[in-house]
C-alpha cells in the first residue's frame, strides 16, 4: 500500500554533482593555465598580435612607417573604420547589422555643411548634424523590431536613401566643410583655433583620440553596465532575456541609435579634419571595413558575444595593414586580398578558440 | 470576490484538512477553455497548498499545457476563477502573472548561455553601484549568487561560468533558483526532469523537494513520466479529457495503482465514446 518514495524530505542533502570539484580544485600549474586560459579568453589578443607583427614587418622593411607620416596614414585609415567597427559591435552582440552606418558618416557632415550654409552658428550645425543621426538610428530600430525587417535589408535600404539623397542635395558636386569657421587639417595645432575646433578634427591626431574614447567607453557600456548586459541577453536569447523583463525592443532601437550617433559624430571630425565633402563617395565601402574589423577583432555575427577593444584592433589592423603595403610600395590592390585572407584566418581561429575555452572553463 | 466565501462550491477551503495543515495559495475553480467548437477544458478543480508539489499528468490533448498557460498568465480562461491566497486574480500577461509570485520555468528559454551564472540569476534585477549609469556591483551580485546558491543546495563549478558551459541539469538548476530568489512562491515546471541522467536528475529533485520544505515554495510540476512524479510531488492530479479525474496524495498510493486507475478511467470513457 504504502508505496515508499527514496525520502524526499531530506533539503539537507547537497544536491552538488560529485563531478563539480574536481574544477574548482587549484590547477597543477597554476601560472602557466592562467596565462593559457587568458590567451584563450581573450579574443583581443589574436588580433593584436597580428598588428604588432605587422607593425614590426613594416618598421624593419621601411623606416618610413614610423615616421609621424606613416603612423598618421594608419590612424587615417584606422579612424574612420574604428569608429564605425566600435558601433557596429553593439548591433553584431544584438545578432543584427547595422549597414547604414558607413553612409551615417558620410551624411551627417553633409547636413552641418547644409545648415551652415543656411547660416546656422558651426556649433548648433554639428548638434542638429547629430541628431539627425540619432533620428536615422531610430528609423533603423523602428524599420527592424516593428516591421520585422531583417536588419540587413532594412539598414542597406536606408544607406540608398542617405546616399541618394546626399547627392541630391548637393546637386553632386563636391563641398568643403564650413570653410573660415574651422581650418582643415593642418599638421600642428593652429593657435587661433579653440579647444572645441582642434577636437572636432583641426588637430591631426583629433579624430583618432576621439575613436580611441569611443571604444573606452563603449566597451564599458557592454561590459560593466545594466544595458550592457540587455544588449548581451537580448542578442544571446531573445525569447529569455524578453521573458525575464528586459526591454527587448527599446534595447534593440537602442543600439541602432547610438551606432548611428558614434558613425555621424566621427564622421564630422573626419570630413573637417580632411576639408572636404565628395557625394560620390559611397558609405557602404567604410561598413563592409568596420564589419571586418569587427571580425577580426572577435565578434561573431551570431549574436550575444562581442569585443569592443578587439573591433578597435581590428580597425587598426586594417589601417597599419593599408598604410604599410602604400609605404613600402606594395600595389594596393594586395591589400585587398591580404584583408580576405586575415578575415577568414580569423574567423576560423576565433571558431577554434570558442571551442578550445568551452573546454578549458569545464574542464 | 474576496475571502472565501462559505459556498459548498469551493472544493477545499481554508479549514485544513487532517492531513493537509497548510495555507491554499492558489485554487483554481471551475476553469474553462475553449479553442472554437473544440472545449480543451471542461471545468477544472484544483488546489495548491504552500510547500506543496503537486505533479499534473495526462495524456497529450489532456489540456495540461492550455491549464498551465493560463496560470502562467500566457492566456486567460473562458470561465471560472483563480484565487490566489483567496482573493480572485485575472492576469493581464505573464508579467503580471510573476509580479503575482508566479513563474514558469523553461529549461532552455529561461538563462542567457553567454552571460555568467550570476549575471543570468540577477537578470533585470541586478544590484548597481551608481543609479545613474547602471553600473553593476559585480562582486555584490557574485557575493550574494554564491550564498543564495549554497543555501538551497545548488552546486555549480564557478559562478562566473557562462551559462551555455553548463549542464542541462544545472541551467534547470539555476533557471529554479533564479526564480525563487525574486519573488516567485508559485513556480509551474514543464517536465523538469526530461533529458536528463540520474546525477542530473537528483539535482534538481533535491532542489524541488529542499525549496519546497525550507522556502515553502509551491510547485506544479508537469510530466509524462510516472516514476519522476512521485519521486518529486507530494500529490499528483490526473488529467483526463478536460478534467481532474484523480486527485491523490503521493504517500497513500503507488506507481502501480495510479497506474490502474488511469488505465481503467481510459477505458472506461473509451467505452462511453463508443457505446460499448
Amino acid at each position: 500500500m504504502a508505496y515508499s518514495v527514496t525520502s524526499p524530505a531530506e533539503p539537507e542533502s547537497s544536491a552538488g554533482l560529485p563531478s563539480a570539484p574536481a574544477s574548482s580544485g587549484p590547477p597543477e600549474v597554476g601560472w602557466r593555465r592562467y596565462l593559457w586560459q587568458a590567451f584563450v579568453a581573450q579574443r583581443e589578443i589574436t588580433p593584436l598580435l597580428i598588428t604588432l607583427a605587422l607593425f614590426i614587418f613594416f618598421s624593419i622593411d621601411s623606416p618610413n612607417f614610423l615616421t609621424s607620416l606613416g603612423l598618421n596614414s594608419a590612424a587615417g585609415f584606422a579612424g574612420p573604420y574604428g569608429a564605425l567597427a566600435v558601433g557596429e559591435v553593439l548591433v553584431l552582440v544584438l545578432g543584427e547589422i547595422d549597414l547604414s552606418a558607413g553612409q551615417v558618416f558620410l551624411f551627417s557632415s553633409w547636413v552641418m555643411y547644409w545648415l551652415w550654409s543656411l547660416g546656422v552658428p558651426v556649433g548648433w550645425a554639428i548638434v542638429c548634424a547629430l541628431l539627425a543621426c540619432i533620428g536615422i538610428g531610430i528609423i533603423n530600430g523602428l524599420i527592424t523590431v516593428y516591421l520585422n525587417v531583417p536588419s540587413l535589408v532594412g539598414t542597406l535600404a536606408t544607406n540608398f536613401v542617405l546616399f541618394g539623397m546626399v547627392l541630391i542635395f548637393s546637386n553632386d558636386t563636391e563641398a568643403t566643410p564650413v570653410p573660415g569657421a574651422i581650418p582643415p587639417q593642418t599638421s600642428t595645432v593652429v593657435p587661433h583655433v579653440g579647444f572645441f575646433g582642434q577636437m572636432f578634427g583641426v588637430w591631426e591626431w583629433s579624430e583618432i583620440i576621439w575613436v580611441v574614447a569611443i571604444a573606452i567607453a563603449v566597451q564599458f557600456v557592454l561590459t560593466r553596465t545594466r544595458f550592457g548586459v540587455r544588449v548581451i541577453s537580448t542578442g544571446g536569447n531573445l525569447l529569455g532575456a524578453a521573458e525575464a523583463g528586459v526591454p527587448v525592443r527599446r534595447v534593440k532601437i537602442m543600439c541602432f541609435v547610438l551606432c548611428s550617433f558614434l558613425a555621424g559624430l566621427v564622421g564630422i571630425v573626419d570630413a573637417i579634419k580632411y576639408g572636404s565633402l565628395d557625394p560620390g563617395n559611397p558609405g557602404i565601402n567604410y561598413i563592409l571595413y568596420a564589419v571586418g574589423a569587427c571580425v577580426i577583432g572577435g565578434t561573431a555575427l551570431t549574436g550575444g558575444r562581442g569585443t569592443v577593444i578587439g573591433a578597435f584592433i581590428g580597425a587598426i589592423l586594417i589601417g597599419v595593414l593599408e598604410a604599410g603595403l602604400n609605404i613600402i610600395g606594395i600595389s594596393t590592390n594586395d591589400f585587398f586580398v591580404y584583408i580576405g585572407v586575415i578575415m577568414i584566418v580569423a574567423m576560423t581561429l576565433n571558431g577554434w578558440l570558442d571551442r578550445l575555452a568551452a573546454r578549458t572553463r569545464t574542464g | 470576490m474576496m475571502d472565501d466565501t462559505p459556498e459548498p462550491v469551493g472544493p477545499e477551503t481554508d479549514a485544513p484538512k487532517s492531513s493537509e495543515s497548510s495555507e491554499v495559495v492558489l485554487e483554481v475553480q471551475d476553469v474553462t477553455k475553449s479553442f472554437g467548437p473544440l472545449s480543451v477544458l471542461r471545468g477544472i478543480d484544483l488546489t495548491l497548498r504552500a510547500g506543496e508539489v503537486l505533479g499534473l499528468v495526462g495524456d497529450n490533448g489532456a489540456g495540461k499545457s492550455t491549464l498551465v498557460k493560463i496560470l502562467s498568465g500566457y492566456s486567460s480562461q473562458d470561465s471560472g476563477r483563480l484565487l490566489l491566497k483567496g482573493r480572485e486574480v485575472h492576469f493581464k500577461s505573464v508579467q503580471d502573472a510573476a509580479a503575482h509570485g508566479i513563474e514558469t520555468v523553461y529549461q532552455d528559454l529561461a538563462l542567457i548561455p553567454q552571460l555568467p551564472v550570476f549575471e543570468n540569476l540577477f537578470l533585470n534585477h541586478e544590484i548597481l553601484h551608481f543609479g545613474l549609469f547602471h553600473v553593476l556591483n559585480k562582486h555584490k551580485m557574485r557575493e550574494l549568487t554564491k550564498r543564495y546558491l549554497d543555501d538551497i543546495n545548488v552546486n555549480v563549478p564557478n559562478v562566473n561560468a557562462e551559462a551555455g558551459q553548463l549542464s542541462g541539469g544545472q541551467r534547470q538548476a539555476i533557471a529554479v533558483a533564479r526564480a525563487t530568489r525574486t519573488n516567485a512562491s508559485i513556480l509551474l515546471l514543464d517536465e523538469p526532469l526530461a533529458a536528463m541522467g540520474a546525477r542530473e536528475s537528483r539535482l534538481i529533485i533535491d532542489l524541488v523537494r529542499g525549496l519546497a520544505s525550507s522556502r515553502r515554495v509551491s510547485m506544479i510540476i508537469i510530466d509524462h513520466n510516472f516514476a519522476h512524479l512521485f519521486e518529486l510531488c507530494d500529490r499528483v492530479n490526473v488529467m483526463q479529457d478536460g478534467h481532474i479525474t484523480i486527485d491523490q496524495l503521493t504517500k497513500d498510493t503507488s506507481l502501480e495503482q495510479l497506474t490502474e486507475l488511469m488505465v481503467s478511467s481510459y477505458r472506461s470513457q473509451l467505452q462511453n465514446a463508443f457505446g460499448s
